[in-house]
Order: structure tokens, then sequence, then C-alpha cells
């Protein structure tokens, strides 16, 4: 069959395409019909199919091997952003290389995860304490870098994705802890080294309304699209709040706001459940990965596709800050969505070349 | 270097699986909680957010009903809403802001304060909002947009409708006027049936009829984006039009007894008997209430305030004068009333009055004396000394209780804001200023001095009740209202207040035909007004006095200064027996009442039973005036400029004869 000559496996494949086409349709009613957006981001979409198929060539073996260059080239375009970045939006995340804009964290979401897989697996796992704490360097380099710029939620998403990785390799529960414990006595000297903005954001998702002009004003308009949305919906291209403007960022970040308020809790229900599907999907390779290096990578970039999506609906549902996580596949936006396909090509790759077919 | 670990395969994948299965049951957990979330935003909180989500999107924009229309019972219009254009500008439809602004200042008037008010709003408002460059632009201004509009883009021509009283002075004292709703009002008022409106009734008709004039705001429900740009019109529920109202006034008359008066201060109240039918309502000087309504300039108002003749004083209805002779007619009546006393019983009038037991001495105004007088002939000839007798006799508390039923000092229920209700005096009043009551202060009651004091209103009310034979009806200047569309109208019904208690109403006769005697009988002091009269009238002259004359003095008008002499009153009804119209007349220090304020009477009188034609030639300027006003009865429409533009021109035409043709 076709698509497992070119190494896809099947039933991940079905949900990417449904998602995509899903996308598609909301895109066009969270951007106001604008088929120029709209057309971009199917151009996006055929990109990232392209490149997820592209990868999935690739044997695990290469993957392994180019891990560390990953990460390497990664780190070399976060310092390059850091000095020839482009200011947008107030944060300097952007590098123009002429043609297209990228943001080089999102290269960090893969290649965090590929260089602690490859680290790991060269040791007996679970890891001893010197490989956990080179772990824990290699995490919080790029994540430095990219809570400078300032870009908290793509560093929170990056500690993650080195976090799981971690988590996964199956270091001992009483380090977990003892993290854990560390982490929440330092909380208040972490919190100094926030920003203002960043802050104020997390602030106001205890109170959205003390400030409903300012910054309680985006959870707020979310918060009313979703719950106007109720059980069915208002209807396809019917999202009051994202034609009359009152939502901001309806066709990026808060796409999923759009989305249910058109078709409610019922769409709603069947998305998560999509979302969902393809997670398990993505465990379900890892489990059967016949190796350290390809399960820690598939379960950590399983785990960080679902994050995304958490964090995401988190954030537009208003119990997380805002912190400006795309929704996979859904919202309009370059980058993030060549990479995240580029972890289904790793996924499908893993998958798909390994040498014992089980029964 | 070589050490390199020995991996357990197996116990490497029990380990991963476990952690994996761990991350997959907070998969589950994770997703969970946002569903329980989305659960709560949907189905739970739905209501609240749907109402959200709906305000949100739908903003009530107030259409402000139009005013009601106030005209005379003829159908002539004392208060219209007039178009008043506006230029406005939309900025975003504007490519080169400068350059029209220039070519704008070559159309129409535009100077310093305009242009930086202007600019002031292009920086702070929206750009898609209607701005205003210049507002009250004239007709000839207007046109020339118009015409150059369809080459400016960004440009609108908004025409706002504004009170306007196209008479001008005419009946300011009874119409009243509108104004900018002021702080205080805005407390008082139900601001949701404001919305959108900014005036309200302050005076006359204009105030007390405010709710059936103001009509019903309507809306427009807009869909809104979040910047305020309204998209399009969901729901429109259109306002309804305040009532016409038609005022009992005859504009004809009014303008009649205002040119009577002339520049002496005075009231004229004209009344019919049987209906309560104000159709005169006069206080001079009058002034024109038209630049009341948009806020009147500070220097125009403090010359209003200061003017000595205090033209912002109703004097018909807040004037408190005291009746002098006019009294008589009442307490004539109570004397008739009272057991035992004889009517034909003559007393002799030496020209002065005296208390037993005191040497001063309260004078006749006819220096001689009357000699032997009856009632008849005091009240024909008003002889002072037979009242001063007859005051004492009754006693003050008789002559209180018999006038207060004729509305003396209390309030007659006209429908006016703020009437007033002068002052019938008696110990007790007295006695509650801390104050005794002298016995002379009885002696001069009798002929309408010291503390009583009556208004106009009080005045034409108390002769009302008399021509219709005791039975009080209520005055009113609303005789019927129209709703502006449908044109349903409802006429309002005579209101009785009382009726006169009497012991034998043949009294009523004799006093009405003493009463008759003053003005049809030659030694009558009305008879100035009654010897050519076709009709009967029955009427009391009144001459009240402003200064004090000392015992030794003889008061001599032409030697007293003007503000110091006399008022002129006159009070009468018509014809006696079937009685079409009560008048009560006061000028203010205008002299004798039968000299100054019958002749007045007189002609109102005429004009209303013989017609305007029997009113002589001075009198075709009065009726040429109202005759050249509009009669538009229908409101103009906001939207129709060109229609609209065609009546305020009458309307301007109209203002400006007003100075031409007085006099």
């Amino acid at each position: 069959m076709l698509l497992e000559r070119l190494h896809l496996d099947k039933t991940l494949f079905l949900a990417l395409l449904v998602l995509a086409g899903l996308s598609v349709v909301i895109l066009y009613s969270a951007s106001a019909k604008d088929m120029t957006a709209t057309s971009g981001h199917f151009l996006r979409l055929l990109i990232g199919f392209g490149a997820m198929i592209l990868i999935a060539q690739v044997p695990p073996e290469h993957l392994e091997r180019w891990s560390p260059y990953v990460f390497g080239a990664g780190l070399l375009l976060l310092l390059a952003v850091s000095v020839f970045g482009v200011v947008s939006k107030g944060a300097q995340r952007w590098l123009d290389l002429g043609i297209v804009k990228f943001q080089p964290s999102e290269i960090m979401k893969l290649g965090v995860p590929m260089m602690l897989a490859w680290f790991l697996a060269r040791a007996s796992l679970p890891p001893r304490l010197l490989n956990i704490a080179i772990a824990i360097v290699i995490v919080l380099v790029p994540v430095f870098l990219i809570v400078k710029q300032p870009d908290l939620g793509t560093a929170l998403l990056v500690l993650f994705s080195g976090v799981f990785v971690l988590f996964l390799s199956g270091i001992r529960w009483r380090i977990i802890l003892a993290t854990l414990v560390l982490l929440g006595a330092s909380a208040p000297i972490l919190w100094n080294f926030l920003y203002e903005y960043q802050r104020t954001r997390i602030l106001t998702l205890f109170n959205p309304e003390a400030d409903p002009l300012g910054t309680g004003y985006h959870t707020i308009q979310s918060m009313i699209a979703i719950g106007s949305g109720g059980l069915y919906g208002k209807g396809w291209l019917n999202s009051s709040q994202a034609y009359l403007e009152y939502l901001p960022e309806s066709a990026t970040d808060f796409i999923f706001a759009v989305f249910a308020e058109e078709f409610g809790l019922i769409g709603i229900l069947l998305v998560v459940a999509l979302y969902v599907f393809i997670v398990f999907r993505g465990m379900m390779i890892a489990f059967y990965a016949q190796d350290a290096y390809t399960r820690l990578l598939a379960g950590g970039l399983s785990l960080i596709f679902f994050l995304h999506f958490f964090v995401n609906i988190g954030m537009v549902t208003g119990i997380l800050p805002i912190v400006g996580v795309p929704l996979p596949m859904m919202s309009y936006g370059g980058s993030s969505m060549v990479m995240l396909m580029a972890a289904f090509g790793i996924l499908m790759s893993i998958h798909t070349h390994r040498k014992i077919v089980e029964h | 270097m070589l050490n390199i670990p020995i991996k357990d395969y197996f116990r490497e994948t029990r380990l991963f699986n476990s952690r994996l299965s761990i991350a997959a049951v907070g998969v589950l957990i994770l997703t969970l909680i946002l569903l329980v979330r989305l659960v709560y935003l949907q189905i739970v909180s739905y209501r609240h957010y749907a109402t959200l989500s709906q305000t949100n999107r739908i903003k009530p924009i107030p259409i402000p009903p139009v005013r009601g229309l106030i005209l005379d019972r003829n159908g002539v219009v004392l208060a219209q809403n007039f178009p008043v254009y506006t230029l406005e500008i939309v900025p975003e439809q504007v490519d080169d802001m400068d350059a029209l602004l220039e070519e704008l200042g070559e159309i129409v008037r535009l100077n310093k304060a305009d242009l930086t008010n202007f600019r002031k709003q292009l920086r702070k408002r929206p750009r898609f909002e209607n701005l205003t460059l210049r507002t009250h632009l004239t007709e000839e201004e207007a046109a020339r947009v118009a015409i150059k509009r369809p080459f400016l883009n960004g440009v609108e021509l908004q025409a706002r409708l504004q009170r306007h009283y196209p008479l001008g002075n005419v009946g300011v004292h009874a119409v009243g006027y509108v104004g900018r709703i002021n702080e205080q009002e805005m407390e008082r008022i139900d601001k949701s049936a404001y919305r959108g409106t900014r005036h309200i009734g302050k005076l006359g008709v204009e105030a007390s009829y405010e709710k059936l004039l103001l009509g019903r705001v309507g809306f427009e429900k807009v869909e809104t984006n979040a910047y305020g740009r309204a998209l399009r019109v969901i729901e429109r529920i259109a306002p309804i039009a305040g009532k016409n109202l038609y005022l009992n006034i005859d504009a004809r008359l009014q303008v009649l007894a205002e040119r009577e008066l002339g520049k002496r201060r005075g009231a004229v109240v004209a009344m019919e008997p049987a209906t309560g039918a104000i159709v005169a309502f006069v206080s001079t000087p009058t002034y024109d209430p038209n630049p009341f309504v948009n806020g009147i300039d500070a220097n125009s108002y403090r010359a209003l305030l200061e003017d000595p003749d205090k033209p912002l004083i109703n004097r018909a209805l807040n004037g408190q004068y005291a009746p002098g002779s006019t009294i008589k007619a009442f307490l004539g009546l109570a004397a008739l009333e009272t057991d035992g006393f004889d009517a034909g019983k003559q007393i002799f009038c030496p020209g002065w009055f005296s208390l037993p037991g005191s040497r001063h001495r309260f004078r006749d105004w006819k220096k001689g004396g009357h000699g032997a007088v009856d009632l008849h002939d005091a009240v024909v000839q008003s002889c002072d000394v037979y009242f001063y007798q007859l005051a004492v006799t009754l006693g003050i508390d008789v002559i209180k209780n018999f006038l207060a039923p004729f509305g003396f000092g209390s309030k007659t229920g006209v429908d006016l804001i703020g009437e007033s209700v002068g002052i019938l005096p008696s110990p007790e009043w007295r006695a509650s200023r801390g104050q005794p009551w002298y016995p002379g202060d009885t002696v001069v009651t009798g002929i309408g001095q010291g503390p009583i004091l009556v208004t106009p209103l009080q005045l034409v009310y108390a002769m009302s009740t008399l021509a219709n034979r005791g039975v009080g009806i209520k005055p009113r200047l609303l005789r019927a209202y129209e709703d502006a569309k449908t044109k349903d109208s409802r006429t309002m019904v005579p209101e009785t207040n009382n009726e006169i208690p009497m012991d034998d109403k043949r009294n009523l006769e004799t006093m009405i035909h003493h009463l008759e005697s003053v003005v049809h009988t030659k030694k009558g002091t009305g008879y100035g007004i009654g010897y050519n009269a076709p009709y009967r009238i029955a009427g009391k002259t009144g001459t009240s006095q402003v200064k004090s004359i000392g015992q030794t003095e003889v008061y001599d008008e032409k030697k007293t200064p003007e503000r110091l002499r006399d008022h002129a009153l006159f009070i009468s009804f018509a014809p006696v027996d079937n009685p079409k119209i009560a008048v009560a007349v006061i000028v203010e220090n205008g002299g004798h009442g039968s000299s100054t304020a019958a002749p007045i009477a007189r002609k109102v009188m005429d004009y209303v039973i013989l017609g305007e034609a029997a009113v002589d030639g001075k009198r075709k300027q009065a009726k040429r005036k109202v005759e050249t006003a509009p009669e538009t009865r229908e409101a103009p429409n906001p939207n129709g400029e060109a229609e609209t533009a065609a009546t305020s021109d009458e309307q301007m035409v109209v203002n400006s004869d007003d100075t031409d043709e007085n006099l």
C-alpha cells in the first residue's frame, strides 16, 4: 500500500488529515472569510505534510545520529535571534531569512527531546544522577535563551519537552519529588525573574474582571465566545465574537474559542476526542518502539503535542494564563505547524522502520 | 573509556511502559479537567455568556421622539420643531482633510473655534464617526453645502429638530419654553425616557404637559463591532411622537390683548366661565422664548433679569395685587347672604370713615363723598365708605369664610406649574406671623386693600364663578390633545372645583344685577365701556393703591412717580344672561380701573362675543400677524431636509415682521 511504502502510519495519518481539513474550515470562519489567510494556512499544511512525509523516510538511526547537530544548530539560531532577531509585538523571537521569518525557539521543541533522548539512551536507564544533572543543563540553556526573548510560553513548552523525556526515562520518584519541593520553595524567586506583563497575565487568571478592558480582555471575550456557543453552537460562520472583532487573535491563539462558539460542546467533544486520539496513537508508537532512543523521543513528542493542546485550551477557557501557545494544527501560524508536522514525521519514521514486526 | 554500561533491555522496557502508562493517565485527567471546564462554560453558564455575547453585539441607539406641537384653539402653531443644520465630517471617508476644510471654509463660515474644536475631535474620536464641524448653519449655507455635497466625500449635512416658537414673544407666559435639561432635572427625570432627548419643558404648558409632549423614545438595535462601528440595523422600534396640544388660547385674541396692554406692565386673563377654558393669558412685558431653547447668553439673560419691567415674571399666574374695589363684588354678595342685612338701607357717605373712638380717617376715593347710598349705589359708584362700614359690620372672619370658596387664598387648579395663591388674610394668618390684627385691617379689607392679595387668575376665576351662578370650574389652558400620527384626539372635559354654598340663590342675581349697573348706568364706574355696548356686561372696576397716602396728603396721579401710581383693575363677564367670557385686567400703575383697565376688557369681550370684525380697525394688524404664521400641523420630518427648509423660511419672515408691524 502507498501509505506503508511511504513509511506513513495509516491511523495517525488519517487522523491528522481530518484535523487538517477541520482546521481549514475553522480558519476560514475565524479569519472572517479571509481567503488569503485560508489559502496561506492550506499552503502551510501542505508544507507541513510534505515535511512529515520527508522525515518519515529517514530511519530513526539517522535521526539519532543527527540529534546533537539539530540541538546544536537550534542553539546557534537562538543565539542569532538574540543578536539579529526581528522585534515583533515587543519580543525578539523571529529570524528574518529574507523569504520567511521563523522562530528558532520552535526548533528546540524538537531539538531538546531529540538531544535528551540521544544523551540518555547512551547509558543504561534509569539515568544516574550525574547524567540527570547534565540533562538538566541541556534543557535549561535553550530555555533560558527563550525566556530572555521573551517568550515564556515557548520556553515552558521546551522545558516540558525535556521534562517529559526525563520522566519517561524513569528517573526515580525521590528525585522528582525533591525537584518539585525545590521548585515550590524557589517559586517566589522565579516570580521576580518574570517580566511585569508575565506577572499580570498570571494574576489576571485569578480575576479577569479586575481589568476587563486591559489584561483580562482576552480571557473574558474568549470565555464569552465559548460560553455563548452552548451545546449546539451558533453554526459555522456565525461566531459573532470573531466577526465583530471582540475576540482578539481569533485566527491564531484563540481559534478554539471560535470553534467552540460555532460548533458548541458537541463539536468540541469531537475535536477533543480527535486530539486525544492522536496523542494516544503517538504513545502507542512509543510503546511499540524498539529501543530507548525511539521510545523516549516518541513518548516525549506525543506528550509535548498534548501539552500544546492542553495549554492552549486551558488559556482560551480561562484556567491558564495567556501565554501565547497556539492550538496545534488549527492556529494560523508557520514555524509551529512545520515543527509539529516534523514531529509526526519522526513518530511515523519510528513506527514504520521497526525491524521486528510484532504480532 | 570502555565503560559502556550493560543495558537491561527488559527492565528498561518495563520501566518505560509504566512511565508511559502514568503519562497516559495524566493525559486523561488533564483532558477531563478541560472537558469539565468546557461543560461549565457552555452548559452551566450558557445563559450568562449568551447574554454577554448579545450585549457585546447589540447596542441600542435611542431615536428621540418628535416633541408634540402646541397649537391654539384654531390650529395656529405656537410651538413647533424646526430643522437646524449641522455640518458633519466622517474622517475615514476624507482623502485630504486640509483641502476639504479649506474648501468648506469657502462656502460656510468657519471660525477658529470651530476648527480647533474639530481638530480636537479628530484626534480623539474613531475615524468612522461623524464629527461636528459646525452647528446652526444658515439656510443659505446649508443650501450651498447641499449643492456641493456630491463632490465632497465624507461631508454630511444633518438636520436636527429644534423647538421653535413661531410667534416669538406672543403668549410666552402661557406656552412657556423648553431648554436644555439641567443637572437638577437630570436627577428628577426618568433617564431612560429622555435618552437622545436634550430638552425639557421649563415653563408654561411646555412644562406642565411635559409628559404628553415628550412622546416615547424609539430604539434602533444596531450590531456593532468591538470598535463601536455600527454594522447593520437588527431591529427598529420607532419612536412615538409626543401629543399635539390644542390650547384654549386664541392666538389672535392673545395678540390683541398684548397689544392693548402695549408697553405697560400688566395682565389680562380671559376665561369661558362654563368650561374653564382660558382663551387669553397675557402678562406684559413679554419676551422671546426662542433664545432660551439652546441656552440664552449671559448678557441677554442679565438684561431680562435687570429690566425694571421684569418681563420674566408671569403676572397672570404669579403677580399678586391688592384687589382694590373689585373685591366689593364679592363682599356685597357676602352682605346679601348675611341674615338681617338690609340691602336697601342707605348709609350716608361724607367722604371718609372712622372707627368709633378713633380719629383716623379712612378716605373715600371721591373727595366730597357719595351722599346717601344703598348697596346698589355703593357697588355702582364703588363707594368706599359704604364698604368700610360693611366690612366692620360683617367682621373679618365672615369675610374670609365667604371669599375662600371663590378661590381667594388658594390655587385655582389651573394646568400650569407654580401658581401663586395670594393672601386671604385673617387674624389667625396675622397671628401666625406674630403680629396682631387691628380693627383697621378689617376696614381696609372692605375696599380690597391692606394685606389681601390676589392674582389676576384668581380674579377671573372668582368672576367666572359668579357668572356661573356659583359654580367654580377649574381654569384650563389645554383644550384637547391628539396623536400626531393617528390624529385620535381627546378633548378635555370641564372640571368643577366647587359650588358656592348659598342660602338664597337669588342673591347671586341681585349682585350680578348691581354689577351690570356698574357698566350700564350713567353713574356706574364702568359706564365708559358700557354706554355703547351691544350686549350686557357685569363688571367691577378697581384701583389698588401702591403708595400709602398720609392722612394729610393728597394723591395726585400726575405728581406721583409712575411706579408709585395706582394699579388699575377691571373684572367682568358678559353677556350677563348667558356668560360667554369672563375677563380680569390689571394694568400696573395704570391709574383708574375705569379708564385704563376696563377698555381692554371691553375689547376682549367684543372679540369673543361679537367676533373679530367688531373690534376696531387697529386690530387688523394683530389679525394679519397671526395669519402669516404657518399653520403647519404636521411635525417636520427630520430626514426630509428639503421639505422642512420651506417651512422654516416662512417662520423667519414672521419673526422679522414682529418688530416692523408693532404699534
